[in-house]
């Protein structure tokens, strides 16, 4: 059987043009993904049930046991953490933040460590953004800053930029300029029209720069910047001003790097400078296929995109205090649940040391990192394989994801919802 | 089986021509019906004001934008909060609350049927999702259309049929209740950073105008025999002068419709201004009152401006630009592709600033001088006037010379001499805000047969019963007593269960969602038509199959289908 426009669970470009072939409830075949949406697909060694640490070695044990370990544990925690939730459908991610309210517990998505800042800096001067199809069918100029698609975000350039087709551009490949803005030659630079390389932790002058020019201050900028020309800063910001439709794509490399949510900043009061000559927006390349799902859903639901601690009942937002490295760091949670994420793998080694120390339960499909800190790990269906769901795309909008194959595992939402059943029970009591 | 009746109740019912009657409803299993047992549950009403649930016909609860507004506005959420209790999850946010915010505070104020004014629809599944989490109210989406590329296309062939097409297959992709436009060919032509000044004004590239963009889809709106009318935010929104723009595109609306009004004109306020500039500008609610006195194919909503701080959320992305422009505050924009956009900006309305306080007397003079209440509904176009909750503010602003007097000597001086609010003597009953705030909403969208803003046997029990007797209370002099009234119903029943009581909510309830499936030919099915198909295969970045909204996403399914005559 083939399954034709599946949606691929892995990165925020979400493509939903897959083909996968499946023969005995098995995906033998996948189409159009990249080389990590196939691997996904394919992807095999799921743990078989839930397991629990028994000593030094893992017990069998029933979903319903292990679904009651985890009400219990979140029940008799005092400042309970549920972090995750990038990995998992919208559906899932909702009952998460209602049992995240009974528990008066943190939760917290993977955006925290990734990219926290650029919503830190939306929430300071807003978002000029669109929808990729706006880049597709537009854009004849796009600026990669600090990310890397052809490594991370592999179909980003074919679906939506460098080799996508646009319906105002005549040949889109020839009419569309692409810069690349690194501190390193990427693999993306080579296929770039211009390179611009940054000395490391020099983005900030650099977006300043480009700012000032923009603004018609090319005197009071120095022969160079961070490493770049004065000559090459200038030829950009007259690529960017004589644009039709300019797109701007920022990567870790921006968030991550020194000064973090303030690179953000800069670049978005560029992208707003730029607005008033023509037309310019600017977008997050995020990396879960549903950590903007997970910001969304939190938003509605409490009013903030992450990091939120309802131990005063009320949703409280603090990043830098609310958010799940630093409830680690600070050794404060006393019990974590982990849905879509691997913590393990990513958190400071303090962190860590904590998790050792606390109850965990993991809901994952696959053994991870994370497991070796795991009392109990539950595995479940994935989003976009054996479930469906809602998960948005990194520019917003949302798509069902599509079951190809059936499996005996429960999906996120299930669990969850069995476990907060039991915990609302309990409550009532 | 489920009984309850409300006994000796002052209901005012316009849609039945009830004025201040005391009696009693009987409600069984969710719907109003003529009798019930003894064994029903009984809520005397002691003669309260008892009026068909509230019913606003233009809010923006639910969707992308909306929640951006959210995401961009930490302080916005700290400025409103409060915490879990009993069945009630937590709330935060002011201007833009969470979706158990909106839906709890409107509960408490009697509201039991709102419209999201504005849906993206390749983000419609956004906007469905946030309503399954607003409990308390049903709720339906008015879908855009003001930069659709098809539909621009058909219209420059001059095929009103293939454009009544276009909506048919889209409404029923993501379960739309009506037709929206914001600021049509705007939209598009701000996706080059570009805008159009008035209905005249090519959209680049497709070359089509304003006002055939309107006039073809008020046609076709009516080809698809679609309950709620067009409802049209005016190109040039929020400019000096702009009235003669609002005019001319109400001009162009003929009488189509015997059932309802043909045009649909909302937050009206932000679209009748005079002068050349800021320097003069000035009201001009006293042409547009006019002109709709003598259209009855026009209905119009106040969008009604009140002192404070609020959030702006539009469709109209050009619009908010030049807004960030004038305030510097922050500013985010979201275009969607071959479809609209949306832009947003946190604002304060300021008693001090002049042209702020003209804005709030044009919402007011709007209503007040428009003769019949069926022509002028009340809205904030929440939060973009204000959030909401202003609203019974303004109810008592609407009946109370007074207080308008009062209020009118606290906003900047050289505002007399720019707006004839003053010299408005015309204070609104109780019926005509009756007709306002549900009955004539209910008409206008169309929902009237559908059990909604009436309480005839047969109609949704929906009912909102106000601790106010209003022949003790002079809303001319008490005016507070109506603001605490219309903030706080006695009860809020809703589908015949007692939802809030005295401002508490009590229960999680599960909404109706209504939308629009329209009944088209063969022929006439976008979904089989190669061009169509084509198009979006080669220009959407999501997959045809992809792109409609399950019924998954419905939690109580309403479904309307019409006739359509292609």
């Amino acid at each position: 059987m083939i399954v034709k426009d599946a949606v691929c669970p892995f990165c925020g470009c979400l493509c939903d043009d897959i083909e996968v072939e499946v023969e005995d409830d098995r995906v033998v075949a996948v189409t159009n993904a990249c080389e990590l949406g196939t691997t996904k697909f394919m992807g095999e060694k799921r743990l078989k049930g839930p397991i629990l640490r028994d000593g030094d070695e893992w017990k069998d044990i029933t979903c319903d046991e292990a679904i009651r370990y985890a009400a219990d544990m979140l029940l008799s925690a005092e400042r309970p953490l549920l972090y995750g939730w990038s990995g998992t459908h919208g559906e899932a991610q909702c009952v998460g933040v209602h049992m995240a309210e009974l528990v008066r517990g943190v939760i917290d998505n993977t955006s925290s460590v990734c990219h926290g800042p650029s919503i830190l800096a939306i929430q300071e001067v807003g978002h000029p953004g669109c929808t990729l199809g706006v880049v597709k069918n537009r854009a004849d100029l796009v600026i990669y800053w600090g990310s890397n698609p052809i490594d991370a975000h592999p179909r980003h350039l074919s679906r939506y930029t460098r080799y996508a087709e646009g319906f105002f551009l005549e040949n889109a490949f020839r009419d569309r300029k692409v810069i690349v803005v690194d501190v390193r030659k990427t693999e993306t630079a080579n296929i770039a029209d211009e390179f611009v390389r940054i000395k490391p932790g020099g983005d900030y002058a650099v977006l300043s720069a480009l700012r000032a020019i923009v603004q018609g201050k090319t005197e009071t900028i120095p022969r160079t910047v961070a490493g770049v020309t004065r000559e090459q800063l200038i030829r950009v910001a007259n690529l960017c001003k004589s644009a039709k439709f300019g797109a701007v794509y920022f990567g870790l490399g921006l968030t991550m790097t020194r000064g973090k949510y303030k690179n953000i900043r800069n670049a978005i009061e560029l992208v707003s400078e730029l607005s008033r000559h023509t037309k310019f927006t600017i977008s997050a390349m995020r990396g879960h296929y549903n950590v903007y799902g997970s910001n969304e859903v939190n938003t509605w639901m409490t009013g903030y995109p992450f990091g939120i601690d309802f131990s005063r009942g009320i949703a409280f937002y603090n990043p830098g205090e609310t958010t799940a490295v630093d409830v680690l760091a600070r050794k404060e949670c006393d019990a974590a649940l982990i849905v879509g994420s691997d913590p393990a793998a990513h958190f400071p080694r303090r962190c860590l040391e904590h998790l050792a120390d606390i109850p965990v339960v993991q809901l994952d499909p696959y053994p991870n990192a994370t497991t070796a800190f795991c009392n109990v790990q539950i595995p479940v269906a994935v989003t976009g394989i054996d479930a469906e769901g809602t998960a948005y795309r990194m520019d917003g909008v949302p798509i069902r994801t599509r079951k190809v194959l059936s499996t005996d595992y429960l999906s996120d939402r299930e669990v969850l919802s069995r476990m907060y059943a039991l915990m609302q029970e309990a409550q009532e009591r | 089986m489920t009984e309850l009746l409300v006994k000796n109740a002052c209901v005012i019912d316009p849609l039945r021509g009830i004025n201040a009657e005391t009696m009693d409803i009987a409600i069984r299993d969710g719907k109003i019906v003529e009798e019930v047992s003894d064994a029903a549950e009984v809520i005397d009403a002691r003669g309260m004001l008892t009026l068909p649930g509230g019913v606003d016909s233009h809010t923006h609860i639910c969707g992308t934008k909306v929640n951006f507004g959210r995401y961009m506005s930490p302080e916005d959420m700290r400025a409103g909060r409060t915490p879990r209790r009993g069945p009630l999850h937590s709330t935060s946010g002011y201007s833009v609350p969470t979706t158990y915010g909106n839906s709890y505070r409107y509960s408490v104020m009697g509201y039991t049927t709102l419209l999201e004014g504005a849906m993206a629809p390749l983000e419609a599944r956004h906007t469905h999702e946030e309503f399954i989490y607003t409990p308390l109210q049903d709720t339906m989406a008015n879908t855009l259309f003001d930069g659709n590329w098809g539909i621009m296309e058909a219209i420059r062939d001059g095929d009103t049929k293939r454009v009544a097409a276009i909506i048919a297959w889209t409404l029923r992709a993501v379960k739309g209740f009506g037709v929206k436009l914001t600021n049509p060919g705007g939209t598009e032509a701000w996706q080059w950073g570009k805008n159009v000044s008035c209905i005249r004004d090519p959209v680049p590239y497709f070359e089509v105008t304003p006002a055939e963009i309107i006039r073809s889809i008020v046609e076709a709106n009516e080809l698809l025999g679609l309950p709620h009318s067009v409802h049209l935010h005016c190109n040039n929104l929020g400019t000096p002068g702009n009235y003669t723009c609002t005019l001319g595109s109400l001009g162009l609306i003929p009488d189509l419709n015997k059932k309802r009004q043909t045009l649909y004109a909302t937050h009206v306020q932000f679209h009748a201004y005079g002068g050349s500039g800021w320097k003069d500008f000035c009201s001009k609610s006293e042409p547009i009152a006019r002109f709709v006195d003598m259209r009855p194919q026009i209905v119009m909503d106040m969008g009604q401006v009140m002192f404070g701080r609020t959030t702006t959320m539009t469709a109209d992305g050009p619009m908010e630009f030049n807004l960030y422009r004038l305030h510097h505050e922050k500013w985010s924009n979201h275009d969607v592709e071959l479809e609209t956009g949306s832009g947003i900006i946190p604002v304060i309305y300021r008693r001090k600033n002049l042209v702020n306080s003209i804005m709030w007397a044009i919402g007011l003079e709007l209503a007040l001088l428009t003769k019949s209440p069926w022509q002028c509904l009340l809205t904030t176009d929440n939060p973009n006037g204000a959030p909401f909750v202003k609203y019974p503010e303004i109810i008592a602003l609407l009946m109370s010379k007074k207080y308008r007097d009062a209020e009118f000597a606290t906003i900047h001086p050289d505002t007399a001499a720019r707006v004839p609010l003053p010299a408005i003597e015309r204070e609104l009953d109780w019926y005509e805000i009756a007709v306002m705030t549900r009955a004539g909403q209910a008409k206008a969208l169309g929902i009237q047969d559908l059990g909604k803003g009436h309480l005839g046997p047969g109609a949704d029990a929906d009912v909102a019963i106000y601790p106010l007797r209003i022949d003790e209370v002079d809303p001319a002099t008490d005016y507070q007593k109506v603001i605490d009234a219309f903030s706080r119903t006695e009860y809020t029943i809703k589908r015949g269960r007692v939802v809030a009581r005295r401002g508490e909510c009590l229960i999680d309830g599960s909404n109706a969602t209504f939308w629009v499936r329209p009944k088209v030919s063969e022929n006439y099915d976008m979904g089989k038509d190669p061009d169509f198909i084509e198009k979006f295969d080669r220009y959407y970045t999501v997959r045809m199959r992809n792109y409609p909204v399950q019924e998954e996403y419905l939690n109580r399914n309403r479904c309307i289908e019409t006739e359509a005559r292609i």
